[in-house]
């Protein structure tokens, strides 16, 4: 027995990536579950809005954020910036006063609410909840799930796709065949792409008609979207194929990616409870970014010149990835050095 | 056209793969390389293939479209069927999906019966031939094969071999490694590799007479580091000569070459 365990410590010891996920992941959880993992909201960004702007958000507790004071206007004002995500809590500073919460930011909106009663000095307000009157855990939940999903489909299947090759030994062949590394690369992963697109109206399709989650702003946007997630997912995908020698390595690292993703992204907790110290690591996440697009398209109507900020990170993100996904790629199927290898005039 | 390196050199950041390697590679000839395990075969291999760049040295590779290569280990993709494989690596190579080639290529392996099977499903001797005749359907004009026969049975090894000695009838040039030295003796030219340098070279029946001092053939060794069996009886390398020498083989060229450069390096 004693022979068997020193075996199992040595071969453990020389796996760094399963040493990593035993020791990352851990921590990992800690730092989450520590820091992260908190549904009550300390700072709600506020907008306030109409004659009495000044004076109410003077009045407003601590939590409420006052980001935006505007005397000019209106309610309409006030629903646009929550539609935009500037603000989560809209409080329309006339008589009567109304305060608008933003439905789709569950926990924001709950820790609002709670503070709407007896804490506000000025009487008892109008409150609505707009967006997802019912705080319907499944319109916030099932719109971020396809992100979810399309991430595990997009990076697992496809550095799986990838690593089988070099498993196989066919990658070599690929390489030594006349197939342009951009032909390999495009073929290798329009495939997966198409595939995730169907998985995509699939799951999309799915959700709205079992979960009756509510679709009001524009398909294309959530189209052009999720395009641009996929295209990022799938870079992910095959950069981690290039990283890794066999199908077991390439999981290990899918779920290293994708652990932070599922509890950074605003999926489960709020962005705006994480501390900084954290909440960076959200930024560099492709699913932070598909979550606002697509939270905002169905449940908010987001019309795409507010969602900029998202989309300009998305389309970052991905070109990053599947840039570097494609170089080293590119490495695999030829080698630095290829044609200084072929004499002079003996290539056709 | 004579393809093949020159003065090469292959280093793997401090380790050095080769070195001072030459090779020519005729059209038409079957090229053969052996040596032991780690004695650089597969990396000479992989730089006829244009997969891995020389260090130092001179590489003459006909264009991709004109190499047809086999990795160890790759006998297709083995998610496709037989015939897909085929049409694949047609499609690849601008030759029509249902080209005669791939007909002609089915029937001398004897695939043809098993053209629907998955290349996964196929015996390792069966997926061989496959892997061969994926690199053998672009008809190339150097085809590169790094152990086509390692652990497939001795029939599916001689129907290897005769598939490849009809390439290089054609006017393929060959270069293939092995593990095994009685299929080395089937080339035209043997390069004997050992620790990344060149330990014999030149056709089989002349390498024979290279071999220094001789080999007798004994019941009990004198001297059991420089013996080695051969059925019920040992043969041993006298370095000094001896008058009882028996005709030596390849495989006891290859070895005397082998304990020669190691009694060369421990001196």
């Amino acid at each position: 027995m004693q022979a068997m365990i020193r075996k199992e410590f040595r071969q453990l010891r020389r796996d760094r990536r399963t040493l990593a996920l035993m020791i990352v992941v851990p921590l990992l959880l800690l730092v989450v579950f520590g820091y992260v993992a908190r549904f009550d909201v300390k700072e709600i960004p506020t907008a306030v809005v109409g004659v009495q702007a000044e004076a109410v958000a003077a009045l407003l507790p601590e939590t409420f954020d006052v980001r935006i004071v505007d005397r000019a206007g209106s309610r309409a004002t006030a629903e646009d910036l929550l539609r935009r995500s500037r603000a989560i809590i809209g409080v329309v500073a006339e008589p009567p006063l109304t305060i608008l919460v933003d439905g789709s930011e569950m926990f924001a909106a709950q820790s609002a609410l709670r503070r709407t009663g007896s804490a506000l000095p000025f009487g008892e307000p109008q409150v609505e909840i707009l967006f997802n009157p019912d705080l319907s855990t499944a319109a916030i939940m099932v719109p971020a799930l396809i992100g979810m999903v399309l991430t595990a489909v997009g990076t697992v299947i496809t550095s799986l796709g990838v690593v089988r090759e070099r498993q196989e030994g066919t990658l070599e062949q690929l390489a030594v065949m006349p197939l342009r590394p951009r032909d390999v690369i495009v073929g290798k992963i329009a495939p997966y792409f198409l595939v995730g697109v169907i998985d995509m109206a699939v799951i999309t399709a799915a959700g709205l008609l079992l979960f009756d989650v509510p679709f009001r702003g524009s398909w294309l946007v959530f189209i052009a979207g999720a395009v641009l997630f996929l295209l990022a997912v799938l870079g992910m995908g095959v950069l981690i194929s290039t990283l890794s020698q066999t199908q077991g390595e390439a999981i290990q690292l899918a779920i290293m990616t994708m652990l932070p993703q599922v509890m950074l992204s605003g999926m489960i907790f709020p962005l705006t409870s994480m501390p900084w110290g954290v909440r960076w690591i959200s930024y560099l996440l492709p699913l932070t970014y598909f979550i606002q697009i697509v939270r905002g398209v169905f449940l908010k109507a987001t019309p795409i010149d507010a969602l900029g900020i998202p989309f300009l990170a998305l389309a970052l993100l991905a070109a990053v990835v599947l840039s570097l996904a494609i170089l080293r790629f590119r490495r695999d199927l030829a080698p630095s050095g290829r044609r200084a290898a072929e004499a002079p005039g003996a290539a056709a | 056209m004579t393809w093949g390196v020159a003065g090469l050199a292959v280093w793997f950041g401090a380790r050095c793969a080769l070195e001072g390697i030459d090779l020519e590679v005729p059209e038409g000839q079957i090229t053969a390389v052996v040596g032991g395990d780690g004695a650089g075969k597969s990396t000479l291999l992989r730089v006829m293939a244009g997969l891995v760049p020389p260090s130092r040295g001179a590489v003459r590779l006909p264009d991709r479209r004109q190499l047809g290569y086999l990795p160890t280990r790759a006998g297709g993709f083995g998610d496709l069927t037989v015939e897909e494989n085929l049409e694949f690596v047609a499609s690849a190579a601008r030759l029509h999906r249902s080209t005669p080639r791939v007909d002609e290529l089915l029937q001398r392996t004897g695939l043809a019966s098993f053209r629907r099977r998955l290349a996964r499903d196929l015996s390792g001797g069966m997926r061989q031939k496959l892997g061969v005749s994926l690199a053998l359907l672009p008809s190339p004009r150097l085809l590169v094969l790094d152990e086509p026969t390692t652990g497939i049975d001795p029939v599916s090894r001689s129907d290897l071999w005769r598939l490849i000695a009809a390439a290089a009838a054609q006017g393929t040039a060959v270069l293939a490694s092995s593990a095994y030295l009685d299929e080395a003796e089937r080339a035209a030219w043997v390069l004997v590799l050992h620790e990344g340098r060149t330990l014999v070279a030149g056709p089989p029946a002349e390498v024979t007479g290279t071999l220094p001092g001789a080999v007798v053939e004994v019941d009990a060794p004198a001297d059991p580091a420089r013996a080695w069996r051969r059925g019920s009886r040992w043969r041993e390398w006298r370095p000094e000569g001896d008058p009882a020498a028996v005709a030596p083989g390849l495989e006891d060229v290859v070895i005397v070459a082998s304990l020669a450069a190691g009694a060369e390096g421990a001196g």
